[in-house]
């Protein structure tokens, strides 16, 4: 085979590849689609359950803080009442809660039930609404305990 | 044909390894348990915010507290590491960098669970 018709033959083949490249039909992704509670709710779930990991750290720190004495918590307690610190707490009660309600919907739907799209779509808004209230009742209980009113 | 698996993937024994349903099974019973176990602590949060240390440790090491702190953090622990253990799964297929997520993921859930069991025995006893 002179080089010529090699190089052609080479010219050919990419050109097939890189047309089946940009033709191949793809799987579709989230992108591809138009959002919906449900899907955003499915990843939020996994997203405050990462988070919730993470947010044991702050649990761990608290409980050694309290076993180990009077100045280690008065740091633990000066870190969690900063503006920054209180914004993680209050992220990490929603979390909990998101997390938990995610989980409670689950449950419904490990026994078989609320499958039809009219009860899907009323527990995903059930699930995203009330962790939402029990946060924000949470944080305005909570000031009322450090007597803030 | 009954066996569909090549020898060579015998041999390495890899593969479904038969646990899927009490990974299933483990990840719902402690989910249930941790229920009522983080409305506990949500609210013993929520009635101590700001607290004292003395009131936080005398709280603490009140036996029926440790005790629900106790399950608290097992069930909390076992639950999120079952938990991501699907995440690193779903995301990292290396074969090194899976095994190692995998083994880190193992060590973080005991060291916590570990840490916390630690200090609510020096708080209790």
């Amino acid at each position: 085979m002179s080089d010529t018709a090699d190089k052609k033959i080479n010219d050919d083949t990419r050109h097939v590849s890189r047309h089946d490249a940009s033709k191949r039909p793809l799987s579709p992704h989230i992108q591809i689609y138009r959002w919906t509670l449900t899907m955003f709710l499915s990843i939020l779930h996994r997203a405050t359950g990462v988070a919730l990991y993470a947010g044991t750290l702050l649990l761990v720190w608290w409980l050694m803080a309290a076993a180990t004495g009077p100045e280690a918590f008065a740091f633990f307690q000066a870190a969690a009442g900063s503006w920054i610190g209180q914004l993680v707490l209050f992220g990490y009660t929603w979390a909990l809660f998101h997390h938990m309600f995610g989980g409670i919907k689950h449950f419904i739907w490990d026994t078989g039930a609320g499958f039809e799209l009219s009860a899907v779509e009323w527990m995903s808004r059930g699930a995203t609404v009330i962790p939402i209230l029990l946060t924000l009742i949470s944080w305005v209980l909570a000031y009322k305990f450090m007597g803030a009113f | 044909m009954s066996e569909m698996r090549t020898p060579l993937s015998r041999v390495r024994g890899l593969g479904s390894a038969k646990k899927g349903t009490e990974h299933f099974w483990l990840q719902r019973v402690t989910a249930l348990a941790n229920i009522p176990l983080a409305v506990f602590f949500v609210s013993a949060m929520v009635a101590h915010a700001g607290a004292d240390y003395l009131t936080v440790t005398a709280f603490l090491s009140r036996p029926i507290v440790a005790l629900v702190m106790l399950l608290l953090i097992l069930s909390m622990v076992w639950h999120m590491r079952l938990g991501l253990q699907v995440v690193i799964e779903d995301y990292i297929h290396g074969h090194t960098a899976k095994l190692l997520a995998l083994i880190l993921n193992t060590f973080f859930a005991l060291a916590v669970g570990t840490a916390s069991v630690l200090a609510i025995l020096k708080l209790t006893l």
